[in-house]
């Protein structure tokens, strides 16, 4: 890599990445942030081997405002891609300039330096200096740009045994954002309705207000909320009002059929971004539609912030994915400066995507206004599986035409999906719930979606196969009954499944085997090996013909058609469950810096899609949300874990991809191929339940 | 001794033992356990997760029996011993369980994981030590893991099976 990465560029100064601290250790900053996933070990080891330190000599930086790097947000699996290579260049930059003043004291070029646990060496030679001794003649505060492009050593101090150093303290005791504490905090918990459509009208606040323990109550506009001496006394607060309440609704919901039916009165904004000519050689033709529901993030934490205004600054501790976009959305919430305003990542349970994270630092900063200590602000169980955002529902109908040969030669794909990134800080308006709920209502930005190449619901629409003519539509609807936005892979994951279903039903209608008949349309060698790599470690058998409740079906994209290639064979077994007995994966993810982290990356993505797709719905009734409790929204658990087997594969000299991501449209396909080749019926409607079979067989 | 102030309607004095502690709590009966480890004791390791006994966050070992503090209303254990993570180095077998999860890295959030190893300690404690099965069904009903570690977490429970009964870290 020769030119500076675009997030260093955004970001020039390198005393925002790395400070020098007392020996033997360096801090190192980065924009993107722990989300569970231990990004920020990926990123430390980094820093790490560039420097020519240990892990354990690097300690890593709380993200933060005040003191940058702005990277954005911490999504799309580019921790690595993006983060990693703007800290691996600030940090070989970093080195660089230490060797130059190293060779200064040591009387030699820098060329002739070696640097091993922070010290400087003349080859062959015993005496040498350290980054710390050269403190003083290193200068953090330039740019990066002004500096020359630095020699990157790559690779990673990986030994296979690295542990995360952030899990040891979670593991023992705290590490969450819930654990903060301060002398004088307060807690506080804010009224929101059963039905998504509801709004407060009138609330008792005098009731409230009697309590003992109650600090104040906080009401603007259509945003109600408790603030408190202890949580208990806020939520026993927060029944009283919620018995008190009065709801005004704005709409009915339209019946939730669990088949997306909703969608055909809703009124697309319509793209056909993708027309090639259709030939005439299509001997056969085939078309199928392929659903899936709107899906819970069902975080194991409820949404939490902490929020404490002084003398008209706004100081926030958020989990949130984006804490600049953050402190931009909040400013101009409250009509302060960007400046005025200081967001502080703290971590959260484990995040997929854009949960209730911001939406609750903006409900804690409305209650702390009230009150003059820092106020922590829960979100309660139901609110968290309701009034979190939800991945989108998608609608996806396929058709293509074959040849004679068995070719596929016209491909056709329209999906249908309400927006899969309405975070805030996309577009102009307030993308924070209680925003649109105060007395002076800020809009929420105008209809939109994640924009191409990475896409939203048309994510991963596009399929890498060479299926001749490609004609893509994507069918961006308004908001549906259930508020939605990004979820790990958006879109890829219906795409993916209905792409992948789709070419086993014209691999049968072509008579191959749906292994050959994929590679038959596959050029890209990485792609190619992925596969290949998954039928090797799975002992896929063409001969194979399933049946009898025993089936394995086959599951593969490009997560984005340019991320981390997956391919994924699945192995079920269908009597009264369906119960999935083995997941085989390959991935190439490119150069892997955390080989265990990746692992563990991606064992998590598969149990997760195989969830989404065995498992989960999140619908409503006239009454509103269906989810609100644990029983209602039924994750996989510990006896429906399949086994699981990754094979990674790392290209020399390809570039880091995040794998977060990549396998959740490859399960979803591969479960759903299997259950076919186990039962000869297909079901196309995720989620994919025993119900759902049973209608299937019988219809 | 630890000794808290008095609060609520039906304040009254309870002993209990946390973590090796002696502790005199001065609380309503019905405060959840876990608020008082939390809020009162400081005792953060124990989480808030769905508070209504189904993810399993905030297990803890009453009389070394695994139990859901969320749910386990503070009259019912005075007189009691309980142990949470942050007794870990008094507690041998949890102890144990805590060094495989970090050798394994059987987490990846790791909110769900403090209550799974509550859980297994309880449970790998007990004489005779139950087989992976019964294991297995006690994490089905009482745990819930969003970030899918559910196999890392297998593989922990069959390192520490293959450990001789009664082995600690
Ligand atoms: S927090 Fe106690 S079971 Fe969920
Ligand atoms: S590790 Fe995140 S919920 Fe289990």
């Amino acid at each position: 890599m020769s030119e500076c990465p675009a997030n260093l560029k955004a970001n020039p100064v390198l005393s925002s990445w790395l400070r020098l601290d007392d020996q033997p250790r360096v801090g190192v900053r980065s924009g993107k942030v722990e989300l569970g996933q231990g990004a920020t070990t990926a990123l430390a080891m980094i820093a790490a081997t560039e420097l020519g330190l240990e892990l354990d000599q690097i300690d890593i930086m709380v993200a933060d405002t005040a003191h940058g790097p702005d990277e954005g947000y911490t999504a799309g699996s580019f921790s690595i891609e993006h983060g990693g290579a703007a800290m691996r260049w600030a940090a070989a930059q970093l080195r660089e300039l230490a060797a130059q003043a190293a060779a200064h004291v040591l009387g030699t070029t820098p060329d002739q330096l070696v640097v091993e646990a922070g010290q400087f060496r003349r080859q062959g030679h015993n005496e040498g200096v350290s980054y710390w001794q050269l403190r003083d003649r290193i200068n953090l505060d330039v740019s990066a740009l002004d500096l020359p492009a630095p020699v990157l050593h790559g690779g990673t101090i990986d030994d296979g045994h690295l542990q995360r150093p952030d899990l040891v303290g979670k593991l023992s005791g705290a590490g969450f954002i819930q654990d903060m504490m301060f002398p004088d905090l307060l807690h506080g918990r804010v009224l929101r309705p059963d039905h998504p459509q509801d709004r407060l009208l009138a609330c008792d606040e005098a009731a409230v207000k009697g309590i003992e323990g109650v600090v104040a109550v906080v009401r603007d506009g259509h945003f109600a909320g408790v603030v408190a001496q202890t949580d208990e006394t806020a939520l026993a607060a927060l029944a009283v009002l919620r018995k008190s309440a009065q709801w005004q609704r704005q709409t009915e919901l339209p019946p939730d059929d669990g088949l997306n039916g909703w969608m055909d009165q809703a009124t697309p904004l319509s793209t056909c971004f993708l027309d090639e000519p259709q030939p005439e050689t299509a001997t056969h033709t085939h078309q199928a539609r392929y659903s899936r529901p709107f899906i819970a993030h069902a975080s194991i934490g409820p949404a939490c912030a902490v929020a404490h205004w002084h003398d008209g600054q706004l100081q926030v501790w958020s989990h949130s994915q984006g804490i600049y976009p953050l402190r931009r959305q909040l400013a101009r919430t409250f009509g302060l400066d960007a400046e005025s305003v200081n967001v502080t990542h703290a971590h959260g349970a484990g995040c997929y995507g854009h949960n209730g994270a911001d939406d609750v630092a903006l409900d804690a900063a409305l209650l702390a206004r009230a009150v003059k200590a820092p106020v922590m602000c829960l979100w309660t169980r139901a609110d968290e599986l309701s009034w979190s955002p939800f991945g989108a529902a998608m609608r996806m109908e396929l058709s293509a035409g074959l040849d004679g040969a068995g070719q596929i030669v016209a491909w056709n794909h329209a999906v249908w999906s309400p927006t899969h990134l309405a975070r805030p800080g996309f577009g102009d308006g307030v993308n924070l719930l209680a925003a649109g709920d105060l007395a002076q209502p800020h809009p929420r930005p105008p209809l939109a979606d994640a924009p191409r190449p990475q896409g939203g619901g048309d994510r991963n629409a596009v399929p890498l196969y060479d299926v001749g003519a490609r004609k893509i539509t994507h069918h961006l609807l308004p908001q549906g009954p259930l508020r939605s936005s990004a979820m790990r892979a958006l879109g890829a994951h219906g795409n993916v499944f209905a792409i992948e279903s789709f070419m086993d039903e014209l691999a049968m209608l072509a008579g191959r085997d749906p292994l050959a008949f994929r590679l038959a349309h596959l050029s890209e060698p990485r792609a190619r090996g992925v596969i290949g790599a998954v039928a090797k470690a799975a002992q896929w058998d063409a001969q194979d013909q399933g049946g009898e409740g025993h089936g394995r079906g086959l599951g593969f994209a490009r997560y984005k058609n340019l991320g981390a290639y997956c391919a994924v064979v699945a192995e079920v077994e269908v009597a009264e469950t369906v119960r999935l007995v083995k997941v085989t994966a390959a991935v190439d993810a490119g150069e892997v810096i955390h080989r265990d982290g990746l692992m563990n990356q991606i064992e998590g993505g598969i149990i997760q899609a195989a969830s989404w797709t065995l498992k989960e719905a999140a619908g409503w009734t006239q009454d509103g949300f269906k989810t609100r409790s644990w029983a209602d929204y039924p994750i996989l658990n510990f006896s429906e874990i399949p086994a699981i087997e990754i094979v990674l594969l790392a290209p020399e000299g390809a570039a880091s991809l995040g794998g977060g991501e990549c396998a959740a449209g490859p399960v979803a396909a591969a479960i759903g191929n299997a259950i076919a080749h186990a039962l000869g019926v297909r079901v196309r409607d995720m989620p994919l339940t025993p119900e759902r079979i049973t209608q299937a067989i019988h219809a | 001794m630890v000794t808290t102030q008095a609060t609520g309607p039906d304040a009254q004095s309870r002993h209990l033992t946390i973590n090796g502690t002696a502790v005199n709590l001065s609380v309503d009966g019905d405060t959840p356990l876990l608020s008082v480890l939390r809020e009162r004791m400081d005792l953060k390791g124990s989480r808030i997760g769905c508070t209504e006994g189904y993810c399993g966050a905030c297990t803890v070992l009453v009389d070394g029996k695994p139990v859901q503090s969320c749910n386990t209303p503070v009259w019912s254990v005075a007189g009691k011993t309980v142990t949470t993570i942050e007794g870990a180095d008094r507690h041998p077998v949890l102890a144990g369980v805590q060094k495989v999860f970090v050798e394994l890295q059987a987490a990846q959030c790791g909110y769900c994981t403090n209550g799974i190893m509550m859980t297994l300690a309880g449970l790998l404690a007990q004489s005779p030590r139950p087989d992976r099965a019964h294991i297995l069904a006690h994490l089905d009903e009482r745990h819930l893991c969003r970030c899918g570690v559910h196999v890392r977490v297998l593989k922990a429970i069959d390192r520490l099976l293959a450990q001789p009964e009664g082995a600690s870290a």
